[in-house]
């Protein structure tokens, strides 16, 4: 165990700063539901966002791609660059900024559509496939990074609502991934899954620290511990602590972080 | 009479209610432990003796009309009725009735005279025959209910039979009146398809329900053929579509996505608005505004518009069902779950692309049951194109000339007529079946595809 | 943007995602601005039709609202008006006479004139005089002051109705005539005051006689007779079907039939109401007792289910906390959730008869477009309601009609508006969040 996180904690020194966020405030109406955060989130790392719930973890994870917007009532300051663009530039198209950064939500999400159309949604929209041969192909890769192609490639024209929650979760990965992301954004995702589909989006979310820089948001403590190299503890909308997961969960600097991880804040 | 009839009623039910509780509390007082507060013993009185003598009342006075009348006829001098089809007889029934309510025109028959004032008296033995038997009845159903007064009588339960009879009773009314209107639909006709081959009447291409008044005039016989008819209609309702469907289509999508709150706060009281101008409104908007507009429009372009164009009466249509069609893709809009559309702009779609692509196509059932009621709803729509359309029936697809539809036709067929023995009257209930039929399918199908819908995001 | 993240992102395509999102950018975005520009039309359609409605009927309806009145001094000639004939005379003569003495250029004894003159008054007019001296015989030989309306085409005229530019032949009130008038105003016998008329007379054949009193009390009666039958029945069937009513194929039936029947075209109801109300029950026709009863066939379903929206609103912890205290489930029903429901009833009925009183299409099959010239003492007097005396004014080829036809509709909405806005006071009133 303190093998393994030796091994992390030498991986993500080598990894570049992707997002980096600087005095980030949310209101929703009146409500101060996030206060100031800064943090800066590795490439090709898995992050971990914990806290209690309410403490607006999914809040500060919504502004990462900006679907904050789609909420009338939310404003956001502050400054949130992705690979040193201001992200909430005017000049940003949140549709350009999206289609970078994937988003899987808590609850399985796939369109009433068939399986193959859940997957090539995203290329068609932003036009990347050309040809059908190539929209089959990005199909392909992205069921087979979804793990989930060998379940599905016989009934690709089915629709996706007819699969188990597991699936249709790793369907929403898949989904996710074909657009090519850069980042991909995780609320909960296993939330409302079972144990074993749990394990195995999990091992999935280990699989794509490989191409992306993953943020997850988590309320499991364990979950945090076993997928992700870094973790940040929200309460009450400020950013507590942000450090190696490994040192959160066994030297935790803050009483607060403490704890939580102990138990005493639920 | 038949006002002292309920006011007797009400007096005796009043009595045998204070009779009841009196006795229920005395026996209280005595130290005995009732069932039932003696309210519910009074209630229960109460309403014994009202609902069986309301019934009795009502019916009376439903059967009291019709007899008196057959009667009134019966007991005319021999003779007097002889060479006179139905509608004479009925003209004959109304001048009586008209003399006995003090109406004399010019110097009636000594006979009518009579009639009528046999007429006045067999009403006024009817109302004092059905006062005394609704005294008697009262009071003898208030004498037993007070007999039952006791400690153990569950009077509570027998207000609860007894109210829970009357709400089971108000249920059914909906089924009587599904039964009402089939039966007077099938009934009338059946009346018709004795006069006019059935045949003629579905598949005919001609709708000319004119007929001869007298024998000896000179006149087409008539021609029955609904298909003239149905295709008006259908070209009004057709009109109808292209406009509300594209627009509340439209606006519904504009209002649910993209409308800021405080549009979106005005815009859905004006369509509420737009949707509760009655039809006759719209009708009079069509001859006063949109008509003229169209003509005048028609005239500049150098194109012949007739004065009843279909294009009018449909276009007014449609602009009463874009609410309608709006309120319902609304609906089903804002049923489709929020995960969906947090989905597709998470994967980078515009909102336009979001609507488009992923929310649209899982409403579409609701909105198509929005827009199947919408048809069903043209096609029954009836002050609009009595004002607006046409009233001759002619077998065009052309919107711009004057067409007819079916409930035209039933409004003017049956407008100051009153006998029901002439093919051009009973023509109007062929004509309302098949209405009730056609909105009928539409209707069942179009609730079983909302219903099934709804079902599904549930 | 895809130099930075070229050297640290080698995945397995060649151009970035970002690249080509940026390329199509603006080509999607124009589509979204399209699809906002269609629907911002098509809302603007809809409001701007609802104004040109609206203001149609207010800019040709205003003018009812007053009508031109002419003040005569009539010398009730003894020649003219015999004592011993009266109520018959010659009233119209007296009014003409009394005209022809105020105007110039008018010959006594020219019978042409003396009829155009006639044109003048509304016909009216003679028997508002004969009634006055029906009354009170002794004012025969006597002068009085009248104020009386003056026919359509005059108060049009002085509406301004009529142009004047117009050629004689294509007019309806010709030269001389328009000069008569100009000296009547230039007298100033001639008056606009508001049109009491409009709510309290019954029809007339003449648009300057014709109100609205008798469709007023028939829409009223016919409202009521809806209101006393549909109420209690609806409430009854609401409650039955959501509190007590077993989950059976019977249950089921009749609310497929309730569905059913809100969306059946009311000219279906009409058939109904001539087949069996008047047909084989024998009631009267035109009776707005028939019609109310007709549209409370047609109230039933949206109280019912107005009823039952309101009973489900109602929290099962207040039916739990009446149950545990021993109360039976009628009592339950009828103390605690009935009342509560009240609110949310009496909404939705009061939309339900709005929608009654705009409803057409039953009420000319039972008769009630019958021309009507007194208004109706009760419930089964013959009549006509508001609605279909805008369709019987609408139909009438009377330039004068136009105006009280849109009035007609005004005051109709009016009432719609009023109801509904009670019924929106009630709902935020008594609205409650359990």
């Amino acid at each position: 165990m303190m093998d393994g996180m030796r091994k992390i904690e030498r991986d993500t020194a080598a990894s570049d700063i992707k997002i980096q966020a600087r005095s980030v405030q949310v209101f929703y109406g009146d409500t101060h539901a996030i206060k100031d955060v800064s943090v800066d989130i590795l490439d090709k790392t898995v992050t971990a966002f914990i806290g209690p719930s309410g403490c607006g973890k999914s809040t500060f994870l919504r502004c990462l791609n900006r679907m904050n917007d789609t909420i009338d009532i939310a404003r956001v300051q502050g400054d949130i660059h992705i690979d040193g663009d201001d992200i909430y530039d005017p000049s940003i198209d949140p549709v350009q900024l999206r289609a970078k950064v994937g988003m899987v939500f808590q609850k399985p999400n796939p369109f009433p559509k068939s399986i193959y159309d859940n997957i090539a949604y995203g290329p068609r929209i932003h036009g990347l496939a050309r040809t059908k041969a190539e929209l089959d192909e990005i199909v392909e890769r992205s069921l087979r990074r979804g793990a989930i192609w060998d379940e599905v490639k016989d009934r690709l024209h089915e629709p996706g609502t007819g699969l188990s929650g597991g699936q249709q979760q790793r369907l929403c990965i898949a989904r996710a991934v074909a657009t090519e992301p850069e980042v991909l954004l995780m609320d909960e995702p296993c939330s409302a899954l079972d144990p074993i589909a749990t394990a195995q989006v999990e091992d999935l979310i280990d699989e794509l620290r490989r191409n992306y820089s993953v943020v997850i948001v988590t309320h499991s403590m364990q979950q945090a511990a076993r997928v992700s190299q870094k973790t940040a503890f929200f309460h009450l909308g400020n950013l507590v602590e942000y450090r190696e997961t490994g040192q959160i969960f066994t030297n935790p600097e803050d009483a607060r972080t403490e704890s939580y991880i102990t138990g005493r804040i639920g | 009479m038949t006002t002292f009839a309920f006011v007797a009623l009400l007096c005796v039910s009043v009595l045998g209610y204070s009779l009841n509780r009196h006795a229920a509390t005395r026996l209280r007082a005595n130290g005995t432990r009732l069932h039932s507060v003696p309210a519910y013993h009074g209630l229960y009185s109460l309403l014994s003796t009202m609902v069986p003598v309301v019934t009795l009342i009502v019916t009376w006075l439903m059967l009291q009309g019709p007899l008196i009348d057959r009667f009134t006829m019966s007991g005319l001098p021999a003779g007097s009725l002889d060479s006179l089809d139905t509608g004479g007889r009925q003209l004959i029934l109304a001048e009586i009735k008209s003399i006995s309510r003090g109406r004399i025109f010019g110097d009636p028959e000594a006979w009518k005279v009579d009639a009528a004032d046999r007429y006045v008296r067999m009403h006024a033995i009817s109302g004092w025959v059905l006062l005394g038997t609704v005294i008697v009845a009262s009071l003898g159903i208030v004498g037993f209910s007070r007999s039952r007064v006791a400690a153990e009588f569950r009077a509570r339960h027998g207000v609860e039979r007894i109210t829970s009879g009357l709400m089971l009773f108000c249920s059914t009314i909906a089924i009587f009146t599904t039964l009402g209107i089939i039966a007077a639909l099938l009934f009338e006709s059946i009346r018709f398809f004795e006069r006019v081959p059935i045949m003629e009447f579905f598949f005919g291409l001609n709708w000319e329900p004119q007929i001869p008044l007298r024998e000896d005039q000179i006149a087409a016989e008539g021609a029955f053929g609904w298909i003239p008819v149905f295709l008006g209609t259908l070209v009004i309702t057709v009109v109808a579509l292209f406009l509300a469907v594209p627009v509340g289509l439209l606006s519904a999508i504009y209002l649910n996505e993209f409308a800021p709150s405080r549009l979106r706060a005005v815009a859905k009281p004006v369509l509420e608005i737009l949707a509760g101008v009655p039809t006759v409104v719209y009708g009079f908007f069509a001859i006063l505004v949109v008509a003229p507009a169209i003509r005048s429009f028609g005239a500049t372009l150098g194109i012949p518009v007739s004065p009843n164009t279909a294009l009018a009466a449909g276009t007014v249509m449609g602009i009463m069902l874009i609410p309608f069609i709006s309120s319902f893709t609304d609906d089903a809009l804002s049923a489709v779950p929020k995960s969906l559309r947090d989905g597709a702009l998470a994967l980078g779609a515009t909102r336009a692309e979001t609507v488009l692509n992923v929310l649209f196509p899982a409403a579409i059932p609701g909105i198509v049951g929005g827009i199947l009621l919408a048809i069903s709803r043209a096609i029954g729509e009836t002050m609009i194109v009595v004002m607006a359309a046409g009233l001759i029936a002619s077998l065009t697809v052309n919107p711009l000339d004057s067409v007819t539809t079916v409930t035209v036709q039933i409004v003017t067929l049956l407008i100051g007529d009153t006998s029901f023995d002439n093919p051009k009257t009973l023509a109007a209930f062929a004509l309302g079946m098949m209405l009730f039929v056609v909105t009928l399918v539409i209707n069942v199908f179009a609730l079983r595809i909302v219903r099934k819908y709804r079902e599904a995001y549930e | 943007m895809a130099d930075v993240t070229a050297g640290t992102n080698p995945g397995p395509k060649t151009v970035s995602t970002a690249d080509v999102v940026r390329a199509s950018l603006a080509r999607r975005n124009r589509k979204q601005t399209l699809l906002q520009v269609l629907g911002l039309g098509a809302i603007s359609f809809a409001f701007l039709m609802l104004f040109i409605l609206i203001a149609s009927l207010v800019s040709s309806g205003y003018h009812a609202f007053t009508q031109t009145h002419i003040t005569l001094d009539v010398f009730i000639d003894p020649e003219e008006v015999p004592l011993e004939r009266l109520p018959r005379g010659g009233f119209d003569d007296v009014l003409e006479a009394s005209l022809a003495s105020v105007l110039e250029d008018t010959d006594p004894n020219d019978r042409a004139t003396m009829r155009a003159l006639g044109g003048l008054l509304s016909n009216g007019a003679q028997f508002r005089l004969r009634d006055r001296v029906v009354e009170d015989p002794d004012l025969v030989g006597q002068t009085i002051a009248m104020t009386v309306p003056v026919s359509d085409p005059y108060d049009q005229l002085n509406k301004g109705l009529i142009d004047r530019e117009t050629p004689e032949q294509h007019r309806r009130l010709k030269d001389f005539e328009i000069a008569w008038f100009d000296q009547l105003m230039a007298k100033e016998a001639i008056s606009k005051p508001l049109n009491t008329g409009l709510i309290a007379n019954a029809d007339s054949r003449f648009p300057e006689l014709a109100g609205l009193k008798g469709a007023l009390i028939g829409s009223f009666w016919a409202l009521f007779v809806c209101f006393v039958i549909s109420f209690p029945l609806g409430i009854g069937a609401a409650i039955y079907l959501e509190e007590f009513a077993p989950k059976n194929k019977f249950s089921d039936l009749v609310e497929v039939n309730i569905n059913n029947l809100a969306a059946v075209p009311s000219v279906v109801f009409g058939l109904l109401a001539l087949a069996v109300f008047i047909g084989w029950f024998g009631l009267p026709r035109s009776a707005p007792f028939v019609g109310g009863m007709t549209l409370a066939l047609m109230t039933m379903p949206t109280i019912i289910i107005a009823t039952r929206a309101a009973l489900k609103a109602v929290p099962p912890s207040i039916r739990e906390a009446a149950l545990g205290v021993g109360a039976s489930k009628h009592q339950v029903v009828f103390g605690h959730v009935l009342p509560l429901a009240m609110p949310g009833i009496l909404t939705g009925t009061i939309i339900g008869l709005a929608q009654a009183l705009g409803e057409t299409a039953p009420l000319l099959l039972i008769g009630m477009n019958a021309f009507i010239t007194s208004a109706p003492s009760g419930p089964f007097d013959s009549a006509t309601a508001l609605p279909t005396q805008i369709f019987i004014w609408a139909d009438s080829p009377e330039r004068g009609f136009v105006s009280r036809t849109s009035a007609a509709i005004l005051v109709l909405l009016g009432f719609l508006i009023t109801m509904n806005a009670i019924s929106i006071y009630l709902r935020n009133k008594f609205e409650r969040s359990w």
